[in-house]
């Protein structure tokens, strides 16, 4: 194992598959030329040529269809959407071609394509740059979601993601971009299958389900919680939303029977809400507390520092919801 | 023994007529609710799809907007396939699961059959980027209407196309309707040949009704374009003798309009120019024609016969397992 960046471990996965599968090529606005707009593609211009390594116009709807008409000739696509508030222009391709391809032809074109780009609020970006878009993509059947927390993870699912036959969504992080993490050596075949969730840190009175953005704030509301409360948290990084591996929340919500989702999209039907459905409706009777969420506030992302705070998900929110749960 | 191109005329002649003999057996069971949904029928533009798949190579990709039982049938998709789809049943080139404006048939390179206006632009530049990628000297068939020029996926489409000097051929049938908003009410230019300046793409006029001229005049395009990649852009001046969908009267054109047009029938005409040539005796047309009908009638027989998609299949198209080896 060594220490790599989230970023760095996205470059290997995708630098390792272009390597492999000569159908497999990248293409977005710079991601040639420039390196990528945040340096995940850096010199695989160099070492695959322009032939696989294209630069768009800022044209989403196009090169995302683009990506889909390769893909039902038997490429498979990686496109990078420079965020994924932008892939909104490219809606129509992500939701009503791609996924439902499949049904639409009666089974004969699968779409193995890979959209990819960070997703989620970053630092005062204003509304239009801050949308975390899981909570409306996992709303289309055909589509899978991965929301990789590490740079392992990173690796490894976006690795699983260009192998699979189906449309997958990798949603990425900006803010995590330059966090560091343990990845096996380069010559490893790092493979995470999608739909399996991992305990990130083990506890026994109260489970946190988290993804994204939110698994390090959950670590970090965990030690908090040991140090100050005594309260000792269990924290569920889900790594795929969908599909959502509900087998792992239920062992461990059955084993602390108290649950809090913090999840970085918006409350109205977000993440959390479908995870809550689902744990009450399995097992109603192992829950101690009424399921509490932390999402961002319902409101557009304002740009003021202080106003974006009051938006997120923290870990004093989280901390808060905790102790709730827990009735101290 | 007839020499190879008139012999492929006339059977392009029965192409056309098992089109329209088709759609209007369709027209007959949507009335009696045997189909459900929307029912978009081509007749009158025959000519455009026919002289398209005369012109081009079998393994040419294709594809098409959501009026496109005619596209399917052109490449070789069975008119059993074709009804069986309308009728929803597990026999259809989409197993039901598709409907009208989704036709798919892979073997016979048949793309689709998509519904959302100029969304399948992209896709088709994306196939002619497969193409290129992998040196196929594959052309790319893209058909469209005329309202889709207005939709931006269509002018990113034909930007990327042009950009990358991609193996595509726009080809804009141009029956006058979006809908029912004619073209001088949703287009700005007034030649809709125009738009291809825009990107640096070559632009063609074709008369649509006229089966030897759009197959002469798209051959030389595909042509070109297999020598040496780009993409190219065809205006087909066509028109639609029904309304938009099975529950339009189109009363928003007028009858003279109509009469117009079918006076100048593709079918009638390239009847005409055969029998004139003395390649076609009208006892062979009318031998041609019955079988068309035959082929009409028997496939809405085989559709009423064949089975629904079992309701144990109802999950089995979501996802595709596996992964690349």
């Amino acid at each position: 194992m060594r220490e790599i960046t989230y970023r760095q471990a996205l470059n290997e996965a995708l630098a390792e598959e272009l390597a492999r599968d000569p159908n497999v090529f990248l293409m977005g606005e710079e991601v040639a030329e420039y390196n990528g707009a945040y340096k995940v593609s850096q010199g695989l211009l160099e070492r695959f040529g322009p032939r696989r390594i294209i630069d768009t116009p800022i044209s989403e709807n196009g090169f995302a269809g683009m990506g889909v008409g390769a893909a039902m000739v038997g490429l498979r696509p990686i496109i990078e959407f420079m965020t994924f508030s932008f892939s909104f222009v490219a809606f129509d391709q992500v939701v009503n071609n791609a996924p439902n391809m499949l049904t639409m032809s009666g089974g004969q074109f699968n779409i193995p394509i890979t959209f990819r780009g960070p997703n989620g609020p970053a630092h005062q970006l204003g509304a239009t740059h801050s949308h975390a878009t899981e909570c409306l993509y996992a709303n289309v059947p055909g589509l899978k979601i991965c929301t990789p927390a590490t740079p392992r993870d990173a690796k490894g699912l976006l690795k699983t993601a260009i192998r699979d036959n189906n449309p997958v969504l990798v949603l990425e992080s900006e803010l995590l971009y330059s966090s560091k993490g343990m990845v096996e050596p380069e010559d490893f075949e790092l493979l995470i299958p999608l739909g399996q969730a991992e305990l990130k840190r083990e506890g026994s009175d109260v489970t946190i389900v988290c993804y994204a953005q939110t698994v390090p704030l959950a670590l970090a509301a965990a030690e908090t919680l040991e140090n100050d409360e005594e309260i000792s948290a269990e924290v569920l990084d889900l790594r795929s939303i969908k599909p959502l591996d509900l087998e792992a929340i239920l062992k461990s919500v059955s084993k602390t029977h108290r649950v809090v989702v913090v999840e970085q999209d918006r409350p109205f039907c977000g993440v959390g809400a479908e995870v809550c459905y689902r744990i009450q409706r399995e097992i109603f009777d192992a829950l101690d507390a009424p399921i509490l969420r932390v999402a961002q506030e319902d409101v557009p992302m304002p740009y003021n520092e202080r106003l974006e705070k009051a938006v997120l998900p923290s870990a004093e929110k989280l901390i808060a919801a905790v102790k709730r749960v827990c009735y101290t | 023994m007839q020499p190879p191109e008139l012999r492929d005329e006339v059977e392009m002649l029965s192409l056309m007529l098992l089109i329209r003999r088709f759609e209007e057996r369709a027209s007959q069971q949507y009335q009696a609710q045997k189909i459900g949904g929307f029912c978009h029928l081509y007749i009158g533009q025959e000519a455009v799809v026919c002289g398209a798949v005369a012109a081009a190579r079998p393994d040419d990709y294709l594809i098409t907007a959501y009026r496109d039982h005619a596209h399917a049938l052109a490449r070789g998709t069975t008119a059993d396939a074709c009804m069986a789809e309308l009728f929803g049943k597990a026999t259809g080139c989409s197993r039901g699961l598709g409907g009208s404006m989704h036709y798919f048939d892979k073997e016979h390179h048949m793309y689709g059959g998509h519904a959302i206006v100029g969304a399948h632009v992209p896709l088709a530049v994306g196939m002619a980027f497969a193409s290129k990628y992998r040196d196929e000297d594959r052309v790319t068939l893209c058909f469209f209407g005329d309202g889709a020029i207005n939709q931006g996926a269509f002018h990113e489409a034909l930007n990327l196309a042009g950009l990358y000097k991609l193996p595509v051929v726009f080809i804009c049938e141009n029956n006058l309707y979006a809908m029912g908003t004619s073209v001088e009410r949703s287009t700005s230019l007034k030649r809709l040949v125009d738009r291809a300046e825009g990107y640096d793409i070559p632009g063609t006029v074709i008369d649509g009704m006229n089966f030897r001229e759009v197959r002469d005049k798209l051959g030389e395009i595909i042509d070109s374009i297999r020598k040496d990649p780009h993409p190219a852009f065809a205006e087909i001046q066509t028109y639609r003798y029904r309304g938009h969908s099975m529950s339009d009267p189109a009363s928003y054109r007028t009858k003279e309009q109509l009469e117009k047009f079918r006076g100048d029938d593709p079918i009638t005409r390239l009847r005409a120019q055969l029998t004139r040539e003395e390649k076609l005796t009208n006892e062979q047309f009318d031998k041609i024609d019955k079988e068309a009908k035959e082929t009409a009638l028997a496939s809405v027989k085989f559709a009423e016969e064949s089975p629904e998609p079992p309701l144990e299949e109802l999950y089995d198209y979501t996802y595709v397992n596996g992964s690349a080896s």
